[in-house]
């Protein structure tokens, strides 16, 4: 019985023993392991996924009911380890021009992504917690990474107090729930909650399920759970940044689909709501807060804000249709954001890194080839077809106006009009203004590779949505069985 | 009151016992000591002269330190206890998942050591 | 008798003056919880309290407070600052609980659900009873949280440790490792230098 379980959560296990091989490489290691241990860790993240993607597809349970594996937890895991490996390769060069690099940095990635991972695949609310501990602790030491910086330890201190207080929540919530209930487990929780149907669902578990909606929604940022997010944003170097907007937003999204269209599927009506009021507020303050936003890391705060609140639409809807949306638009947002950050990265002066938006200024003229890139990007971000981040758009949408959410629909594409401003200005800056002075030239190899390749996903996905979308379906009908 | 409850009744005499004691110690040197306290006598007492500053000091992070590595490994020795209590009924399986656990702590043990985190410069 | 004591003792710790009887209060708290887990009948909930919270985290806390050489004086005008906000959270929480408990509901076979979890506790002992799950049913979990231990070790020494450079460390070995070839034992007279 344990092997069998043990070959369910091999990838984890894998990542788990390169996490601590990689700690004890980096001690004895004489000079800086950081390069080393980074390119290892990259390796770590292709063997788990390699190993995911030749493993079993088929719904299985492992640890009595404890951890689950099927379709959805695969794409998911398969975006989060790939949004993993690209923002640690992202980051090696990032952390030599900053004199941070210290090999713990790729080690501590390495645990964050396992422990989203064991929360993406959790199959009780305690796996869950544990996860998300797991993943939130390295993100609480990596935001206040740059120890030096007055501004990286406000942010780690930030996050960290707001995180801890997200977790109480959630706790809070777990234990009104299993008052209620009497388990933890999804499975059984489904069980307990389709037995009351029709009478009306007791108090105890409607808060409990608000609680870890609030909970689970302060790690996606949405609003109002969101105030952390510039802050944290700006403050945490950037390729700690890179990592944060990505990575933890999609496990946590993932999560969050699980636990309300699994345990909680029954209680849709009272979920709805509460979605439907989260993704309003998200996509008006992420619109309009980046309006006046000069930091283009917080510009990209903002923005990310209200992408959350357009994934949520298709949450929102609730419909399989609607699930299969919002992981074709998390598919999507994870690659312009990486070719976004990518290119804050390169952002440099003189060696000293400039965060700016008028610091963009001429980008067309100095450096034609990023200019290009970022403005696709941020083409793709404001949704403008045929680009990606149109076609994302358009499914969350779509899915939400079949379920009959016109409101929700009208105010996005109003409000996806608004953030459209803000990325268009962007691009003014970089084609319109006259040069400031142009970034230092080198580009490091892993930073090229990245933003071929996610400018080449843009484009790919643009042309033919066909895989994307074929796969993303399959994720999705494991939570609508029948 | 359920007879398990009852088995603590040694430990609430002996908190109420503890409890008085302090109180009667303070109260009968409040109700029979002279007070006339002033600002000379409630000044803290430095040698004779003078005090230098403020008792309140900045510590050193160092502290801070190693106090939450001990927070870690007196968590780590918390897990121990129902591991021994149960170890009988729990069979290999339950031994080999602690031994486990142990292994991923020693491998912080050694990351801490190799760091000199242990050492006091 | 616990849990007005343990109120108490939180209304104390958010409104004394001095941080470090904060801290001392906050350590009271710690000990009547303990005490409520206590007549729960779960004593290693209310061990475990005293030996970590009491023993490790306020430790921890008393060596923060001291660390951050907080002027109380300063600490005063925060707080009527944000007083309302916090009061209006708080009654609107306690509100919610006051209704919740007001129409409590199981749901209808809760009973047989937590019965199949663990042994009653008339066959074995709180600990006993977590230490059949914890190491064997729920391993997963465990060995997570070991994880979890781990990342808080690295993390606690990225952040705080710090080489000071200059500091002579005593090399035990290196001095035990001394043979007669490399010192010169003397043997000195009274009155008299070498």
């Amino acid at each position: 019985m344990i092997t069998a379980d043990l070959a369910t959560v091999l990838p984890e296990l894998l990542l788990a023993l390169a996490g601590l091989g990689l700690l004890m490489f980096g001690v004895f290691h004489k000079g800086d392991a950081t390069r080393v241990v980074s390119v290892l860790a990259i390796l770590a993240f292709a063997a788990a996924l390699l190993v995911m993607a030749k493993g079993d597809t088929q719904s299985i349970t492992a640890f009595n009911g404890l951890f689950q594996v099927d379709r959805f937890t695969v794409f998911s895991k398969g975006l989060i380890l790939l949004a993993a490996a690209f923002t640690t390769a992202m980051s090696v060069d990032f952390l030599e021009k900053e004199k941070i690099g210290r090999f713990e940095y790729p080690v501590l990635i390495v645990f964050s992504t396992l422990g989203m991972l064991t929360m993406v695949s959790a199959g009780d609310f305690l796996t869950l917690y544990m996860g998300l501990e797991l993943q939130s602790l390295p993100l609480y030491v990596l935001a206040a990474y740059n120890r030096d910086n007055q501004r990286a330890t406000e942010a780690g201190l930030k996050y960290f107090v707001l995180g801890a207080l997200a977790s109480g929540l959630l706790l809070y919530g777990i234990s009104l729930v299993y008052g209620f209930a009497g388990t933890t487990q999804f499975s059984s929780l489904t069980l307990v909650l389709g037995a009351t149907e029709g009478a009306a669902p007791s108090m105890g578990v409607i808060v409990g399920m608000v609680f870890i909606l609030a909970g689970l929604a302060f790690k996606i940022s949405a609003v109002p759970f969101h105030m952390w997010t510039p802050d944290v944003y700006e403050g945490a170097p950037t390729s700690v940044t890179a990592f944060f907007a990505v990575t933890p937003k999609i496990a946590a999204f993932t999560l969050l689909i699980r636990v309300l269209e699994g345990p909680f599927g029954q209680l849709g009506h009272q979920w709805q709501q509460v979605i439907v009021v989260i993704a309003l507020l998200s996509m008006f303050v992420g619109s309009f807060g980046a309006l006046g936003q000069n930091n283009i890391k917080r510009l990209l705060a903002y923005s990310s804000i209200g992408h959350v609140g357009f994934a949520l639409v298709g949450l929102a809807a609730g419909t399989e249709m609607g699930i299969q949306g919002v992981l074709v638009y998390l598919a999507i947002y994870l690659f312009m954001n990486i070719g976004a950050f990518a290119i804050v990265m390169l952002m440099r002066r003189k060696g000293v890194a400039v965060e700016g938006v008028d610091d963009l200024a001429g980008l067309s003229k100095t450096h034609p080839a990023l200019a290009y890139v970022m403005a696709g990007v941020m083409f793709s971000m404001a949704g403008i077809p045929p680009l990606a981040g149109f076609w994302g758009k358009f499914y969350v949408f779509m899915a939400a106006v079949q379920a009959g959410l016109w409101t929700l629909s009208i105010v996005g594409l109003l409000t996806s009009v608004v953030s459209a401003f803000y990325y268009l200005r962007v691009i003014k800056v970089m084609f319109m203004d006259e040069p400031k002075g142009e970034f230092d030239r080198h580009i490091g190899k892993p930073a090229k590779l990245v933003l071929v390749l996610s400018t080449a996903v843009i484009i790919l996905f643009s042309i033919f949505p066909g895989p994307l979308l074929s796969s993303a379906k399959v994720a999705a009908q494991v939570l609508f069985p029948g | 009151m359920e007879p398990w409850q009852l088995e603590y009744a040694p430990i609430l005499i002996f908190f109420a016992i503890a409890g008085g004691v302090a109180v009667a110690a303070l109260g009968a040197s409040w109700l029979a000591g002279r007070q006339k306290p002033d600002s000379e006598k409630g000044a803290p007492y430095e040698c004779g002269f003078d005090p230098f500053g403020d008792t309140r000091s900045k510590f050193d992070v160092r502290f801070y330190l190693v106090s939450i590595l001990f927070i870690i490994f007196d968590l780590e020795v918390a897990f121990l206890f129902p591991w021994a209590v149960t170890l009988g009924k729990i069979g290999l399986f339950g031994f080999w998942s602690m031994i486990v656990f142990l292994a991923v702590l020693t491998v912080g043990f050694i990351y801490e050591w190799r760091k000199g985190a242990l050492e006091w410069e | 008798m616990f849990a007005a004591v343990l109120v108490a003792s939180g209304v104390m710790v958010i409104s004394s003056r001095n941080p470090v009887h904060s801290v001392l209060f906050l350590i009271l708290a710690f000990f009547n919880a303990a005490g409520l887990f206590l007549l729960l009948g779960a004593e290693f909930l209310a061990m475990s309290l005293v030996i970590v919270y009491v023993g490790a985290v306020a430790v921890l806390f008393l060596f923060v407070v001291m660390m951050l050489d907080i002027n109380t004086a300063e600490l005063k005008d925060g707080i009527l600052q944000y007083l309302p906000t916090g009061a209006v959270i708080g009654i609107l929480l306690l509100v919610e609980l006051v209704a919740l408990f007001g129409s409590w509901g199981f749901a209808p076979d809760v009973e047989a659900i937590i019965q199949s979890q663990t042994p009653p506790i008339a066959q074995a002992t709180n600990t006993e009873a977590l230490g059949m799950l914890i190491y064997t049913k729920y391993v997963f979990l465990f060995q997570a949280s070991g994880l979890i231990l781990l990342v808080a070790m690295v993390g606690s020494i990225l952040l705080t440790l710090r080489r000071r450079e200059g500091v002579r460390h005593q090399k035990i070995a290196d001095q035990v490792a001394r043979t007669t070839e490399t010192v010169k034992l003397h043997k000195v007279q009274t009155g008299r230098g070498i």
